[in-house]
């Protein structure tokens, strides 16, 4: 395999079935440290299930994955935030009746050490913290720009800001490797540009990134290189105009329109 | 983050209309109304501690009063006569430790039982530690009442009586104390030893409230997946709020049973656990003003509607139908129905306190808006 | 030896009522994810009903024979209403709420109607009429009765009844596309809001039998019977995996046996220092066992997973 040394995240042979259904099987990749990486697919490809086994949510029935150097076959979910993947998700999970401000200052929580005794003294290490935190958040509301509604329920946001949030969340906890699953899903086309533009972004501050789309075209405008799966199995990885001439991926997603 | 003018004249006037309140109450309804004050303060102690679990790490506790009844028996065994009574040979004069030192021990071992409890359950789905402590609460009443034989450690169903009342710095909460030429009864002084330890309590609950472990919880309270993803080690933290939690009651328990001297099982039945649930849902989970409101509320309720209800239906039918007790399970149960249907976010929704961040008007106002839908 | 099989046949009598409450709790829970607190008061209104109806028919001059049954089915048919009725105003309104939400409501459901029941009831206990000769037959020294031999046959019948409904009716299909995936379930054309009010209406059946059967059985009926029953075959459910419905039923005769055998030699285990009044405690720490040592239960599928 070429340019394994410089792998941020190296997959082998992952298989993950639920019950009789094999949602994965045999994916194996790499992604290297820097890029924008997509993963695409006809739904029901098992891209999510792929997602939530690299994040630890789910343990994988064969195989595993080393990131950062470490090797995982049943991470925890917090154990590799903790190593540095963060992630967004599908259906927009932010925590719904806290402010936009409170909800990335939780993406803080792994980088930051107070415990019982320091909140109830308050001692001055304790307000530090504290503040940095603040500052922080705030930093990275402006950065993905949101931040004038810093006090708003995250619930009352818009969908366009409750996307853009998610990634401030993930951004906070200081990630090697951000993951994101459809982040353009249900935004228009001005939503859609602005957030190309704030991965671009993204990964030119260092941070590598991986992408679940749908949107085949926000994938070829964007990512280095991407992997095609379909029916659980990786059927092509490349540079994106390689990937589309691929005649596996045409018939896939021919195939996947026509039935 | 100084406090300002306004809020420390605040807080001062409190501080001088709660130190007047027991005197009040007994010129206008009574000692006995005094009485009834100092077991609100507890309930509210009790309900505060359940708010953080129920409120802030959104753990459902059902036994929660089993907590209560361990630190209750801690108490009882330590400082009466009973140990020496049952095992004259190894206690020949019982125990009688102080006061300051049986408190944390009966948090403490309140506490032990929340994580024998909570660290086998909590890796599980959130519904498996409402079934298994609904079970600790009665379970630990069967011990309570069977425990009597063929060792006599609780005295079974008689329960443990002639417990040495709490004294602070050497001074008996006992008996009328006189102070600056003011006669303080008993039941006032343990009116302002409970109100010190609810200050306590509530500051407590305030700190770990905006502090990096009370957004820990929050964050598993609103979604649990979101925030294992988001690095958050669910189940220490759950543990740590089920474990406080529990600490709390039986530091409550410690404190009731120095108060009444008195414990028996019969006092910490299922119904005990589901008012002070109750107490915390009224007023609005999580938020620390409401739960001290719900627990007023129904602290008062059962007197009220003792001395509403009965004349009331002896006025209409001549007789007693529905005996005041029954009558307030049945508001309970209704009123966690109907509270989760209607308005899960409480009487007092915790949205107000965006305002103390200031500034966001829209916010708030969308907020009071949630909350009545 | 006789110990051992007058236990062992006790267990099982027992054990077959815990059973069919079990069946309720595993089937909703199967099906919404949601522990049905009341389950248990149910059960207890279930036998009030029975009882009442059963007295005022006998003061009629109905001859036992057909009393018996006509109280079974009003209280049967009594306890579906109920079962409907908490589901659509306390459980369905709150579907999408955050999980908290149908579990409080489900507890205050099950105060409303223990107190309900106390009120209409009183405290007392009563005692359920004797209407079938209690033969009491010998089997190598244990005794087995003609009620218990009643229950154990009944229970087995309206358990291999649940399992052809389940397994070979259009509804059962429907129930268990349901569990499945509500989603898909409901693309598929299935009403799922009435498949759940099914659901509820038979648990709800099996739990007014069982609690005919524990009343039989004891003799007696009480407002407060309902909880320490519903806890157990909750128990029982999750020692035979929650959601399957196999499991239930293999919880449920093992909860019997465990309780009547751990009661029977406590005594002894312990050197005499617990006595038979701990018998409700085993159930609790079995809960507590399988949740340390198999969460998933004996025949349940790793529950974690479902994220």
């Amino acid at each position: 395999m070429p340019h394994t040394e410089d792998a941020l995240l190296l997959a082998s042979h992952i298989g993950k079935q639920f019950g009789g259904l094999s949602a994965l099987d045999d994916v194996s990749l790499h992604i290297r440290r820097g890029e924008i990486y997509g993963l695409i697919g006809p739904n029901g490809a098992g891209k999510t299930t792929l997602f939530n086994v690299i994040t630890g949510l789910y343990q994988p029935s064969a195989g595993g994955f080393q990131f950062n150097g470490m090797h995982y076959e049943s991470g925890k979910p917090h154990l590799l935030a903790q190593a540095g993947i963060a992630r967004t998700f599908q259906n927009i999970r932010l925590f719904a009746n806290l402010t936009a401000l409170e909800n990335v200052m939780i993406g803080r929580h792994v980088r930051t050490r107070a415990g019982v005794f320091g909140a109830l003294l308050r001692d001055r290490g304790t307000r530090k913290e504290e503040h940095a935190i603040t500052v922080r958040a705030r930093e990275l509301l402006r950065y993905v720009g949101i931040e004038k509604p810093a006090q708003t329920l995250a619930k009352h946001l818009s969908y366009g800001e409750q996307r853009r949030l998610e990634i401030a969340r993930a951004l906070a906890t200081e990630p090697l490797l951000l993951a994101l699953d459809e982040p353009a899903a249900g935004m228009n086309a001005s939503e859609t540009e602005n957030l190309k533009t704030l991965l671009k972004t993204i990964r030119t501050s260092g941070v590598t990134v991986l992408l679940i789309e749908h949107d085949v075209k926000l994938i070829m405008g964007l990512c280095d290189r991407v992997a095609v799966l379909d029916y659980g199995k990786k059927i092509a990885e490349g540079a994106p105009e390689e990937v589309r001439k691929d005649p596996a991926v045409i018939a896939a997603y021919l195939g996947g329109g026509g039935d | 983050m100084k406090p300002d003018r306004k809020f420390v004249m605040l807080i001062a006037a409190l501080v001088i209309a709660l130190f007047f309140l027991p005197f009040v109450t007994d010129a206008l309804l009574g000692r006995g109304w005094v009485r009834i004050l100092d077991f609100a303060m507890l309930y509210i102690m009790l309900a505060l501690g359940l708010n953080i679990v129920v409120g802030y790490a959104g753990l459902l506790d059902l036994g929660y009063i089993a907590f209560f009844a361990v630190g209750a028996y801690c108490y009882a065994l330590t400082d009466s006569p009973h140990l020496a009574q049952a095992f004259p040979m190894l206690f020949p004069v019982g125990v009688h430790l102080p006061f300051w030192i049986v408190l944390p021990m009966a948090a403490l071992v309140a506490g032990g039982f929340g994580v024998l409890l909570g660290a086998p359950t909590l890796r599980l789905r959130g519904d498996y530690l409402a079934i298994v402590t609904l079970g600790f609460g009665e379970i630990i009443r069967i011990f309570l009442n069977n425990l009597n034989a063929p060792v006599n450690l609780t005295n079974g169903p008689q329960g443990i009586s002639f417990i040495d009342p709490i004294s602070v710095l050497c001074v008996s909460l006992n008996k009328t104390q006189t102070f600056f030429g003011i006669a303080f009864p008993s039941v006032h002084l343990y009116f302002y030893l409970f109100l010190a330890f609810t200050a306590l309590v509530i500051f407590v609950s305030q700190r770990l409230e905006k502090s990096r472990i009370g957004r820990a919880w929050m964050a598993i309270r609103e979604d649990e997946v979101a925030a294992s993803a988001m690095g958050i080690n669910t189940r220490n933290l759950k543990l740590l709020a089920f474990a406080m939690g529990a600490m709390f009651g039986g530091a409550s328990g410690a404190l009731f049973a120095g108060f009444q001297g008195f414990v028996s099982p019969e006092s910490f039945s299922l119904m005990e656990s589901i008012m002070v649930l109750c107490m915390v849902v009224l007023g609005g989970m999580g938020n620390i003003a409401g739960v001290i409101l719900g627990g007023v509320l129904l602290a008062l309720l059962p007197e009220v509607l003792r001395n509403i209800v009965v004349p009331l239906q002896q006025a209409l039918f001549g007789r007693t139908l529905v005996d005041p007790e029954s009558l307030r399970m049945l508001l309970f149960g209704s009123a966690l129905i109907v509270m989760m249907l209607y308005r899960p976010a409480g009487l007092l929704p915790s949205r107000l306190r965006r305002r103390e961040f200031g500034g966001d008007d829209a916010a708030a106002e969308e907020s009071v808006y949630d909350a009545t839908h | 030896m006789e110990i051992f099989l007058q236990q062992i046949i006790n267990g099982l009598v027992q054990g077959s009522v815990y059973a069919l409450v079990a069946l309720g709790y595993t089937m909703v829970y199967g099906i919404l994810g949601l522990i049905n607190f009341a389950h248990g008061e149910v059960v207890m209104i279930g036998a009030m009903l029975a009882l009442s109806s059963l007295t005022a028919l006998l003061g009629w001059g109905v001859t036992p024979l057909l009393a018996l049954p006509l109280s079974i089915s009003l209280a049967m048919l009594g306890c579906m209403v109920l079962g409907y009725s908490i589901e659509r105003i306390a459980y369905r309104p709150l579907r999408h709420a955050p999980r908290l939400a149908p579990l409080i409501t489900a507890i205050g459901v099950s105060i409303v109607l223990q107190n309900l029941a106390m009120m209409i009831w009183g405290r007392s206990y009563h005692s359920f009429p004797q209407l079938i000769a209690n033969n009491p037959h010998n089997i190598g020294g244990a005794i087995i009765n003609n009620i218990q031999i009643i229950i154990f046959v009944l229970a087995l019948a309206f358990m291999a009844g649940l399992m052809v409904v389940v397994n070979r009716t259009r509804l059962g299909r429907a129930m268990r596309a349901v569990a499945e995936n509500q989603h898909a379930a409901q693309l598929m054309g299935v009403d799922i809001n009435r498949v759940i009010s099914i659901t509820f209406m038979i648990g709800s059946a099996l739990a007014a039998i069982a609690g005919v059967m524990v009343s039989a059985n004891y003799g007696l009926a009480h407002y407060y019977m309902g909880f320490i029953l519903g806890l157990k075959a909750f128990t029982a459910a999750v020692l035979g995996g929650i959601g399957n419905l196999r499991g239930a039923m293999l919880g449920g005769l093992l909860l019997g046996l465990i309780e009547s055998l751990g009661a029977g030699y406590i005594g002894d285990l312990t050197g005499g220092f617990f006595g038979s009044n701990y018998q409700d405690v085993f159930a609790f720490f079995v809960l507590i066992a399988v949740l340390v040592l198999r969460p998933s239960g004996l025949l349940g599928e790793r529950l974690a997973e479902r994220a």
